[in-house]
């Protein structure tokens, strides 16, 4: 299938700075639509960086960085409209506590996309039913628990109908009895077809989700594989390393 | 019960007068509060600028009104610039003046701490939706920057209700002063007047501030998150 193979992001020797830091050093990366890429490191070795440079949160200092065919490193990229077909949820949830669970899902819909509001809300009421959190939608944040707080993000996310999801570490803020329900909501999203990038630390998750695996270290792409291969026989002594520290040998 | 004293609120006009004195303590709070808000954003934005002389000065202006008590100012303001300029300003003016030059510097320390403490990631995730700059401003961070902001704002407005009893010292006519008035009147007739006219005093200023008081708790307890 042509749709199968069409590139949406480009990523080509991208170079960030934080003062002195060299955070991402030459980073090259191909994103398919309808594939799930999931990128693996060690902490501070650049993976959320990466993510916040491909929606523009993050100033980057070379290279490029094209969304189907568009350059978003010259000048004058108009981030709000690409903002909206590659839309992000972020670690701590981030809702607005000031809004309801529906306020904050049609914000973007409503003010961003300028969309019909009738259209607008049967769609984010669709997308709350399918997460079991339709009874929730006139809750406020601050009365949900993190793991349906998170699951309101990716919904609301989910609502502006992006061509791809940026997914930075979502689950580790949550009590380990809610880093299911959110990783269920994902791999069915998965199952839909939907374009994904996801940092995470859940390494059954990343093995179970993934179409393939970014390994990265210090600013750097160290190996990129299929889930069943990194796994079992990573190519690289780095990968190896970090593996290890998610085996618990007995003693 | 001959002579509680509680009569001498209803002789005359005493009971106009109290009412009267207390409209020149809620004039002079309210008046100096509308100025002081509005000052006291511009100075709260400015707090909040990279330059550091002016947030310096800004800052110290603000110390100034910490430290130096208010019953200062206002002796300074009446009774040392206003000879010394040759300007005759009334003590109810002087009262604003200070008042609000006071509540600006408390409005904009406020302001700047609603700004500061606004997490980053508010403006990210409504960046993340695509929001242009001023529907980040009007719909995600003002909203809750002005949420953070009413209960301190409340409760400095009831400060400054009560503080106005000072104003009493520089001539201006309040709901104290007219209630000393009615009391050293009477001070033979009915010595017990004292207790009737404090009071009432007591409850007035009550029912000024206590619901400004319910106003802040409603809002702290309805926000917090």
């Amino acid at each position: 299938m042509s749709e199968n193979t069409e590139i949406l992001l480009e990523v080509e020797n991208l170079q960030k700075f934080f003062g002195d830091r060299h955070v991402l050093n030459g980073i090259s990366l191909q994103v398919k639509r309808g594939e799930v890429t999931v990128i693996l490191g060690p902490s501070g070795c650049g993976k959320s960086t990466l993510l916040r440079c491909l929606n523009g949160l993050e100033p980057v200092q070379g290279g490029t960085i094209h969304y189907l065919g568009q350059n978003l490193t010259g000048e004058h990229v108009n981030w709000r409209e690409i903002r909206q077909h590659i839309g992000m949820v972020f670690q701590n949830y981030e809702l607005f506590p000031h809004m309801t669970v529906i306020e904050n899902i049609l914000l973007g819909p409503l003010k961003a996309q300028k969309r019909d509001s009738k259209e607008a809300l049967q769609q984010a009421e669709t997308l709350l039913d399918r997460v079991g959190l339709l009874a929730r939608k006139n809750d406020y944040p601050r009365q949900l628990s993190g793991g349906q707080k998170q699951r309101i993000a990716i919904v609301r996310a989910l609502c502006m109908n992006p061509d791809i999801i940026l997914f930075d570490e979502v689950t580790a803020s949550l009590d380990p009895e809610m880093v299911r329900e959110v990783l269920d909501v994902i791999l069915g999203l998965a199952n839909q077809g939907m374009t994904m990038l996801i940092v995470t630390h859940e390494m059954g998750f990343a093995r179970s989700v993934g179409d393939r695996i970014v390994f990265m270290d210090q600013g750097k792409i160290c190996e990129i594989a299929d889930p069943e291969q990194f796994f079992t026989e990573p190519a690289t002594e780095r990968a190896q390393q970090f593996l290890n520290i998610f085996e618990y040998n007995k003693l | 019960m001959p002579n509680s004293g509680v009569e001498v609120l209803f002789e005359g006009s005493n009971f106009e007068r109290l009412l009267g004195g207390l409209l020149v303590t809620i004039e002079i709070a309210f008046i100096s509060i509308m100025i002081g808000t509005i000052l006291g954003v511009v100075m709260g934005l400015l707090r909040t600028v990279p330059t550091r002389s002016l947030r310096l000065l800004l800052r110290l202006y603000l110390e100034a009104f910490r430290i130096i008590p208010i019953l200062v100012w206002l002796y300074v303001v009446h009774f040392s610039f206003s000879p010394l300029l040759h300007i005759d300003i009334s003590g109810e003016t002087t009262a604003i003046l200070v008042f609000s030059l006071w509540g600006a510097a408390e409005i904009g320390d406020i302001v700047r701490g609603a700004l500061e403490s606004m997490p980053k990631h508010q403006a990210e995730s409504g960046k993340a939706l695509g929001l242009s700059k001023g529907q980040l401003y009007r719909y995600v961070l003002i909203p809750q920057a002005v949420r953070r902001m009413l209960p301190g704002a409340i409760n400095l407005a009831t400060r400054m209700v009560k503080t106005t009893s000072l104003v009493v010292l520089i001539g201006v006519i309040d709901v104290v002063k007219v209630g000393q008035q009615i009391i050293e009147l009477g001070v033979i007739k009915a010595p017990n007047a004292s207790f009737w006219v404090y009071g009432l005093i007591f409850i007035l200023y009550f029912l000024v501030c206590y619901p400004l008081s319910v106003l802040s708790r409603k809002y702290e307890r309805r926000w917090q998150s």
